[in-house]
């Protein structure tokens, strides 16, 4: 039966609460009123949402009903609930400004989101582009979402959303096609002339570049055709599905002319300024998208001094190796590095290069070489001065690039966020993933060096001591292993009394030999200690007495262990905190950063489930085990509150038992009967009823764990 | 044709191995083994470790025992034990053993896979001592200096846990191995399955954009192996972008976005 709908005074009621008129001063009568007239669960569905909107900026929740009465008519959830995602997703990039523009332009976004159903999205298929851009080979190209295509020699800038084509395969091609051909610019070379100054240098600068631009587009054709057929294939199937027509008559001289094998930008550039009477304005190729020769020219710049330091940095520290590695004779003079071509390539093909001393190849390390073939791509050689190795005073880090990313910076970075890791989230609802929706940043605690530690070692002296008796049974050791039937040894005693037996006429008993057994234990522990506000207080001080026990505890079980905390707020800002690494030793840092864990701000599981997946993916065990201590369901202040977040947190928890781990559960929320179950499997989780109980009880769960 | 059983001792490699050598790994190889040095091969999957070896045992006219190590492998494997029949006991060489007795070439193929108080048995052999003590008999074997013994080794792949101690590289002279310039490992997979040159060329290719993307979304590139595999299938008559799907890029990677960028890698190509 379906609920009755809210009343005009009671939306209103909600209304004031959410947008804090008291202060905010906002009418709210108006759109309560429109709102009253809708079914209960449409009034629902909005309602939540303005919550959700008011969490961030009570600016846009209000815009968003406004706008949202606009468009009742067409009320499609999927899309205003993408477009309230969206609008909070700019705010948190780019602030209040450009959020509010989003939601004011809803019927722009309908449009798009229209656009984006039936066509192809460049975040769904991002991943798929950027490997397929990585292995067509190269300095590493990024990708991304540009109002038009192009690219600036680091990255690929496509458009969000294709739709030209009717179906999503093929749209997709028409991605292909693109992103391939902006590899094309940089690999074979149209950047390694000045273009800027060619331009501008003209007496009608736009109509050269457009004329260059068509025709280096056919050089670029040309050389796919001959290097990637099967793409090739695709481009003419997209051309056709198009209904492009055919070059006209009066280009197809100079077309053919730079499809010729070993033409060069230079050529291109002198066809087109000789022929410029010849060639008429031509339509330009789908998938040729735009020149930002002046981005170009800036990218390049900064990169050529960059890796030309670090290039000459590199062949610094070559040096210093080959000086250690050589006999002292040799020492005297400085090795002299020249380059050498292996084999003469066929011109377009960009040159391979060694590194010689004495006309022998050095081996020079792999980022040496991507660095080597980055700058080979740009000035088409290695010229002369990169081969001269930094003096030792010739330091400059901020060249180098090597400083280190402070996790903290990324935020005034925008959409690449750098030093983060990026994690997909199930929503439930779509029943697909977002992709890389969680900002993952990995930061370690900053240790605390308070009375806590020694306090606790007090209070829990005894049972430490038991701990430690209890758990010394459960190390590793070798055991003698007697009568086997095979073994590295003959079990003497065994073999004796066998030989007695054969003498009396008995059997002779095959178990006669002695094996050494080794327990190896070889477990992994990762413990994911919630940090957030709830915890604040009791709980907060239960789980830093718990971890103290536990890790003296895995101490004398020799177990591999680490212990990290997590928060978050939102998907853009998920923090897991390093307290202990699985490499690091128990020592006065770690319990100072034990000492350190305090409530921070919501639970987002998901995310710190997904990583440290991959924290437990790198240790060498045989039995991986995830530890969850929490104090209650997942919750965030987006949409990460009930089912999304419980749907999404059992997602995560079934990758990691995909990739081999055991997850488990240990929470004094009394509510976690109703909800682990589902999340965790039915026998996964401890529900503790006292917080004060979790120090002592948690060493005890473990041992039966991994008994 | 029955199979011919042969100890391993007694196996002489008499036909020559193809190797397409890439540096100048035989000459180093026959110097160290002059020399009575040990031998350490390093390097990723499938780029002709075995086989090299193979080619040297042929060359160097020796019988060549390989041990695949596991991390059950013990010592005792390795030197042997006793065993009992008709109630006398019975010593048993193992493979290293007979390895150093007959004057055999010895590889040891996967060596950080051995448990750790297994590979310090090798210790002796492969210092100036050259000797392997064999503590259950109260002897010690001498190596003759026909003896060589080579350790194989992929540092790529294996974890910091696993890596190889320094007292026992330190003993060797270390070859490495990667994957050959394009144009030998054309020359090797058109070798190995008389795949047409440009079609061979094609795979090289089409390799090294897996080899790209290696550390980027796939533990390791495609190796000469995967080539070889993937020819052999074409060479059956199946279709290139086929081959390339079922011989290399499965073989590589089960995350289905890599799946998809691999395949569109390997369809620009044919
Ligand atoms: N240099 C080479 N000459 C001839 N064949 C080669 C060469 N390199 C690789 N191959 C081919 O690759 C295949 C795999 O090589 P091989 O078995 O020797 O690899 P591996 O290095 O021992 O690998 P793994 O570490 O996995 O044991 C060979 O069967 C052969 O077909
Ligand atoms: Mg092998």
């Amino acid at each position: 039966m379906s609920r009755a709908p809210l009343s005009v005074s009671a939306i209103q009621d909600l209304l004031d609460h959410c947008l804090e008129v008291e202060f905010s001063f906002i009418k709210t009568e108006t759109p309560a009123r429109h709102l009253a007239r809708l079914p209960r669960a449409d009034q629902d569905f909005i309602l939540a949402w303005v919550k959700r909107l008011a969490s961030t900026h009570i600016q846009l929740a209000y815009q968003f009903i406004e706008r949202t009465i606009s468009v009742l008519s067409a009320l499609d959830k999927g899309i205003i609930e993408a477009w309230a995602v969206h609008a909070m997703d700019i705010y948190d990039r780019f602030g209040l400004r450009p959020a509010l523009i989003v939601i004011q332009e809803v019927d722009d976004f309908m449009r798009q989101a229209r656009e984006r159903k039936q066509g192809t999205v460049l975040a769904q298929h991002a991943r798929v582009l950027l490997h397929f851009l990585h292995g067509l080979s190269g300095r590493e190209l990024k990708l991304e979402e540009g109002a038009q295509a192009y690219t600036d020699t680091e990255s690929v800038f496509l458009p969000a959303v294709i739709s030209t084509l009717e179906t999503p395969a093929e749209n997709f091609r028409i991605y292909k096609v693109m992103a391939a051909y902006f590899w094309a610019q940089n690999w074979f070379g149209t950047f390694r002339a000045p273009l800027m100054e060619f331009v501008t240098q003209q007496a009608r600068p736009e109509e050269f570049q457009a004329r260059f631009h068509r025709l280096e587009t056919l050089r670029l054709e040309a050389c796919l055709r001959r290097h990637l057929p099967g793409l090739y294939r695709d481009m003419q199937g997209v051309a056709q599905a198009l209904g492009t027509a055919p070059l006209p008559l009066a280009w197809q001289e100079a077309a053919s002319a730079v499809a010729q094998p070993g033409v060069d930008v230079y050529a291109v550039l002198r066809i087109c300024a000789a022929q410029a009477d010849r060639l008429p304005p031509c339509p330009p190729a789908f998938y040729q998208g735009a020149f930002s020769l002046e981005q170009v020219a800036r990218v390049q710049a900064a990169r050529l001094a960059q890796e030309k330091a670090r290039f000459r940095h590199a062949l610094y520290k070559l040096q210093s190796e080959l000086a250690r590695e050589t006999a002292p004779p040799l020492v005297a003079d400085a090795p002299e590095f020249r380059k050498q071509i292996p084999e003469p390539g066929a011109g377009e093909q960009l040159e391979t290069m060694e590194i010689t001393v004495d006309d022998k190849p050095v081996p020079v390390p792999e980022n040496v070489k991507k660095l080597m073939t980055s700058i080979i791509q740009d000035l088409g050689d290695l010229p002369d001065e990169y081969l001269v190795p930094a003096g030792p005073g010739e330091y400059d880090p901020a060249l180098l690039g090597e400083d280190a990313i402070d996790p903290d910076e990324v935020w005034r970075g925008t959409y690449h966020e750098e030093g983060a890791f990026l994690y997909d989230e199930w929503d439930y609802q779509r029943q697909h993933y977002h992709k890389n929706w969680c900002a993952v940043r990995e930061k370690t605690l900053e240790p605390t060096y308070d009375g806590f530690v020694t306090t606790t070692l007090h209070k829990y002296h005894g049972v430490i001591k038991h701990l430690r008796r209890t758990f010394e049974a459960l190390r590793d050791e070798d055991r003698l292993l007697k009568r086997q039937f095979y073994g590295d040894d003959v079990d003497i005693d065994a073999l004796v009394e066998a030989l007695a037996d054969t003498h009396d006429g008995g059997e002779m008993s095959e178990r006669l030999f002695t094996r050494m057994h080794r327990t190896e234990r070889n477990i992994a522990v990762c413990l994911m200690v919630d940090m957030s506000g709830s915890t604040k207080g009791w709980i907060n001080l239960a789980e830093r007495e718990a971890l103290i026990l536990l890790a003296e505890t895995l101490e004398t079980l020799g177990d591999q262990y680490a212990i990290y905390g997590f928060s978050g707020m939102a998907r853009k800002r998920c923090e897991i905190y390093k307290i202990k690494g699985f490499d690091e030793p128990y020592n006065e840092l770690v319990r100072g950063r034990i000492s350190a864990v305090e409530p921070k701000d919501y639970t987002r599981m998901g995310f710190a489930i997904r990583h440290l997946t991959q924290v437990l993916r790198a240790v060498e065990a045989r039995t991986r085990i995830l530890i969850t201590l929490s104090d209650g369901k997942p919750d965030d202040y987006d949409s990460y509150r009930g089912r999304y977040g419980i749907e999404d947190t059992r997602r995560a928890l079934i990758e990691a038992r995909y990739a081999g781990i055991h997850p488990y559960c240990v929470t004094i929320d009394q509510e976690g009967r109703d909800y682990l179950p589902y999340m965790y499997g039915p026998a996964a989780f401890n529900v503790i009823d006292d917080v004060a109980k979790l120090p002592l009880k948690i060493s005890d769960i473990y041992r039966r764990l991994t008994l | 044709m029955p199979g011919h059983t042969l100890k391993t001792e007694e196996y002489f490699i008499t036909k020559e191995p193809y190797f397409q050598p890439v540096g100048e790994e035989v000459q180093v190889f026959e110097a160290a083994y002059r020399q009575q040095l040990p031998v350490l091969l390093k390097g990723p999957t499938g780029c002709g470790k075995t086989r090299f070896m193979e080619y040297m045992a042929w060359r160097l006219k020796r019988p060549l025992i390989t041990v695949s190590c596991h991390d059950d492998l013990t010592a005792s494997d390795l030197v042997g034990r006793f065993l009992i029949k008709g109630g006398e006991t019975l010593w048993v060489d193992g493979p290293l053993t007979r390895a150093v007795r007959n004057g055999a070439i010895c590889y040891l193929d996967e060596i950080v896979e051995a448990r750790k108080d297994t590979t310090v048995v090798i210790h002796p052999l492969a210092d100036d001592r050259r000797v392997l003590p064999m503590d259950k008999l109260g002897e010690l074997v001498e190596a003759p200096p026909e003896f060589c013994l080579a350790l194989s080794y992929n540092p790529g792949y294996q974890s910091v846990l696993k890596d190889l101690k320094q007292s026992t590289r330190q003993r060797f002279i270390a070859l490495e191995f990667a994957y050959p310039v394009p144009e030998l490992e054309v020359t090797i997979v058109v070798q190995e399955t008389g795949v047409a040159p440009e079609q061979a060329a094609h795979l090289v290719k089409f390799a090294n954009m897996t080899r790209n993307l290696k550390g980027n979304g796939l533990d390791e590139g495609a190796s000469t192996r995967l080539l070889v595999h993937a020819a052999k299938l074409i060479r059956g008559g199946i279709s290139p972008v086929t081959a390339c799907h079922t011989a290399i890029t499965q073989a590589l990677t089960d995350d289905a976005e890599m799946l998809t960028a691999v395949n569109e890698l390997s369809s620009s190509l044919f």
